[in-house]
């Protein structure tokens, strides 16, 4: 406590100016940021940790992102690309950046558009195992027109060409540093990978994997006002109750990242005084898959999980509705997530416009009417509450990953479902193991073998195009594709397929979202997936940190340039 | 004695390439994914390349040797360059972690100094504290220095130091404000001031683990001493008259340090293998908190490394307890 004041004394000192105390570049002193699962690498590429991407967010820039907002604003390029002002092709396959000319890597070389078409090269490298090789998908040119503009071209038409360079987890890299690196010899590259050189407002001054990073700020930043703040500590380790607690309760850190818990325990960590809690929703949905194939293990493998094995039970839409209707909504997300989660019917979620709101009849709780659709579906009443036909018990296996609020998830919607004479055999799965893609484990959320599971998805950028894309039929994960894929519950519907098809070819926004809208309401209305609850991300900030705005489209450490210490 | 020593050491290297063989074995087959932990945005298409890249694809005793001879010969050869300056470093490729992409080695050995010292010292004060106690304990049973005795041991027992922990943590951090939180690896000694911040900083984790290391240990003190003070030979030293001092501080403390050298020693090696739970609940990051996120992150050439050293640790503090032995009870000779 003592040497923080001394510390923030010694920034007031500095910064005597009373006109603006945090006019220039770091006058706001010293941050402390804590990610309580600490970063490995610098090397977004190397990694797909949000962790990752985040830390070297602080180093590495991409030429467009997405702000708080979700709208796509220029980064280090001029503006961002689109038909209206020439920069996308008119028949969407190809897209021109134009990229600032003021800018400076840390080592005062200037970026060119070389450095750019070598971020492309490095990451399609088919040996370099690249985590965000999916942003270059149907790529197949990148090169400088002149030192400033680049040329990316498509092999089909592209309505949202912001995949390559957009996002932290798409940034430029320095051709000359990573020039030895490519492919196979990627990881090699220690000390490129834990020192990368940049444009971006930090640079680092050392780096230890899995532990902590110190930075300091580029000399050579655009802005020569900014960063505010002249050294970083971006720490890691612990656990995320105790991050919460050096922010809020100690005052020893100023940030902290993805405070998932409990609510009452954040509510009483904020009554500390020194931090607050900070919540912003993008996409990620806690949600429920039925599965349409049958995973009984009577049936052999290759056949069981498969399309050649329909499900008993939940291909009948009485039952897969039923089963929603049985849910309070309401309750899960008080009990789970408190201010952090919100209720919702929806597969998409946001941003607004991509939300439908034709489905908004699931939120209230209606025993009564699960109850007639299970009875109207030949489900008869047994002599243990548990309904039966034809000989067999309405019985489910449920399995989801181990974590607190998904146990309590599991036993209230046991307890409902049981209301409703259906059986609940509840499973939890270590994390590691569920959504890993080990082919020869028979517990991931991908091989599915359970009638229904539980667990969150999100889409990346602000476009839901592939995600509702995951939904088609011949995406399910299956023998022949070593149970990789994406269509976990196995769904299939030709007209939702078509639809899709048309969403890939429209480049107008408002229809994109209509045609998304209508791909939303198809899933949830056939009562494929049941959503629980729109999940916020949840950061705390101290209360001496301004001009911080959370950004859930983008890495959190997105506007950590015009972070600064507010003087009390 | 040299001869039993030698002998030993010959017979440990079989014994460890068969642990290494069933370190190796173990952690390969069980399940997990090391790319479990990334975002579910990343298509399984591209997972799979990230696997390829990690040298997942060829068979299973490849993989062994080249291990053995990355983790026996090239990462010792730059262990030993960095040490002396000298220009053995065996060039080539070096075993990598899957999650930070740098050579194992370099991380462990960033690891070690935090390790030691707070472990380290937590065990030093652990056996200072316990001996004593354990031995007045013995010597005055069932006196109120036993009761309360007894009682702290069991406490250390007895309640988890992720309890204690928190419980320091809520106390002297958050309500008095004292002490820090969190351990800042980075911190350097400097002079007075810094010193007195690196020593703040190891109050609460040393004392955690120290109260249950003196647990442990001033219950097998105790009990030894109990052991030997009702011995013959204890009446003899008394009936030829001579003083209390003498008795028990050279007749029954030589004898019954035999049994607790052996347990201290057998300790040592956990101290390398850190304090997983209360480096995680003070941030220090050291070898428990780099093995149990290498364990989540199934980053399998880290978990494989440092448990092999651990196995190393055990076998080669096993051989100094038996010699130890040999040393204090002269009945017992090898040779």
């Amino acid at each position: 406590m003592k040497l923080k004041t001394a510390l923030m004394g010694a920034a007031a000192c500095v910064a005597l100016a009373p006109l603006a105390a945090h006019a220039e570049r770091g006058s706001s002193g010293h941050v402390n940021i804590i990610y309580w699962q600490a970063p490995t690498i610098m090397n977004p590429y190397l990694s797909g940790g949000t962790k990752e991407m985040d830390a070297s967010s602080l180093v590495l820039e991409p030429l467009a992102r997405y702000d708080h907002e979700g709208q796509i604003v220029p980064w280090l390029a001029e503006e961002v690309p689109t038909v209206d002002n020439g920069g996308v092709a008119e028949d969407l396959k190809s897209i021109t950046w134009k990229i600032r000319d003021d800018i400076l890597w840390s080592d005062g070389t200037p970026l060119t558009a070389a450095d750019v078409v070598f971020s492309a090269e490095y990451c399609m490298h088919p040996e370099g195992g690249c985590a965000y090789r999916n942003n270059f998908d149907d790529v197949i040119n990148v090169e400088a027109l002149d030192d400033h503009t680049v040329l990316v071209e498509f092999s089909t038409p592209k309505p949202v060409p912001y995949g390559p360079f957009v996002t932290s987890g798409s940034p430029i890299i320095q051709a000359e540093q990573f020039a030895d690196c490519l492919g196979a010899r990627a990881p090699e590259c220690s000390e490129a990978n834990f020192n990368p050189i940049g444009t971006g407002p930090f640079v680092v001054d050392d780096f230890r994997p899995n532990d902590v990073i110190q930075l300091s700020a580029n000399e050579n930043y655009r802005d020569p006002d900014k960063p505010y703040f002249a050294t970083m500590t971006f720490a890691g380790g612990g656990d995320a109750n105790g991050a919460a607690r050096a922010v809020m309760q100690t005052g020893e850190m100023d940030y902290a990242w993805n405070l998932q818990l409990a609510p009452e325990v954040l509510e009483d960590m904020e009554a500390g005084g020194q931090g607050e809690v900070i919540v912003a929703f993008g996409s990620l949905l806690e949600r429920i898959e039925l599965n349409f194939t049958d995973p009984s293990p009577d049936l052999p493998e290759g056949v069981r999980a498969t399309r050649d094995a329909p499900h008993p039970i939940l291909t009948d839409i009485r039952v897969r509705e039923a089963l929603s209707r049985a849910i309070d909504r309401e309750l899960l997300v008080e009990i789970g997530y408190g201010d952090t989660g919100r209720t919702t019917c929806n597969f998409v979620t946001n941003p607004p416009m991509f939300a439908s709101d034709a489905n908004d009849d699931c939120i209230v709780q209606d025993i009564d009417r699960a109850n007639e659709l299970l009875d109207e579906a030949g489900w008869e009443p047994g002599p243990d509450g548990i309904r039966v036909k034809d000989g067999e018990r309405l019985s489910l296996s449920y399995m989801t990953s181990t974590n607190a609020v998904r146990q309590d998830f599991q036993a209230l919607i046991q307890q409902w479902w049981s209301e409703i004479g259906v059986e609940a055999r509840l499973r939890n799965i270590d994390a590691s193991v569920f959504f890993g893609s080990d082919p020869g484990s028979t517990d991931t959320y991908g091989r599915m073998y359970a009638d229904v599971s539980m667990w969150a998805g999100l889409f990346e950028g602000t476009d839901p195009q592939t995600y509702l894309g995951e939904r088609r039929c011949g995406e399910e994960p299956r023998p022949e594709t070593q149970w990789q894929g994406s269509n976990m519950n196995r769904y299939c519907n030709e007209e939702y397929d078509a639809l899709h098809r048309e969403l890939t070819q429209t480049a107008d926004i408002e229809e994109r979202a209509e045609i998304a809208r209508q791909l939303n309401d198809i899933i949830i209305q056939d009562y494929a997936i049941l959503p629980l609850v729109h999940r916020g991300r949840v950061s705390a900030k101290s209360h001496t940190l301004g001009g911080n705005k959370l950004n859930v489209w983008d890495s959190e450490m997105w506007d950590v340039a015009d972070w600064y210490r507010i003087e009390e | 004695m040299l001869n039993f020593t030698l002998r030993r050491l010959i017979l440990a290297v079989p014994t460890l390439l068969i642990i290494s063989l069933l370190i190796f074995l173990l952690l390969d087959f069980a399940p997990g994914d090391p790319t479990a932990n990334m975002p579910l945005t990343i298509p399984p298409e591209v997972r799979e390349d990230m696997r390829r890249a990690l040298g997942l694809g060829e068979p299973v005793h490849i993989r062994y040797i080249r291990w053995l001879y990355l983790v026996f010969v090239v990462e010792p050869s730059h262990i030993l360059a960095n040490m002396t300056g000298l220009d053995v470093a065996v060039e080539g490729n070096r075993l990598l972690s899957w999650q930070s992409r740098s050579p194992v080695a370099d991380i462990i050995a960033q690891r070690m100094p935090q390790t030691l010292w707070v472990v380290g010292l937590s065990y030093l004060f652990g056996i200072m504290i316990a001996l004593p106690i354990g031995i007045i304990s013995a010597y005055r049973q069932y006196s109120w220095f036993d009761q309360v005795g007894t009682f702290i041991a069991m406490i250390g027992f007895s309640i988890p130091t992720f309890f204690t922990g928190v419980l320091l943590i809520v106390i002297f951090s958050v309500n008095l404000g004292w002490l820090p939180s969190m351990y800042d690896t980075t911190h350097s000694v400097t002079d007075w001031s810094s010193f007195v911040r690196q020593v703040k900083m190891m109050i609460m984790p040393v004392a955690v683990l120290a109260l249950y290391n003196a647990a442990q240990i001033s219950r097998f003190m105790r009990a030894s001493m109990l052991d030997n003070l009702n011995q013959d030979y204890v009446r003899t030293a008394r009936a030829k008259g001579m003083n209390e001092r003498v008795v028990v501080l050279l007749h029954v403390l030589r004898n019954s340090m035999i049994p607790v050298v052996t347990v201290i020693a057998l300790g040592v090696p956990t101290i390398f293998a850190g304090a997983i739970i209360t480096e995680q609940i003070f941030r220090v990051n050291g070898l428990g908190q780099l093995l149990i996120t290498a364990i989540y992150a199934n980053d399998i050439p880290m978990v494989q490394t440092l448990t092999f050293i651990f196995a190393v640790l055990i076998v080669l503090f096993n051989l100094i307890a038996d010699v130890l032995y040999g040393i204090l009870d002269p009945r017992i000779r090898y040779d």
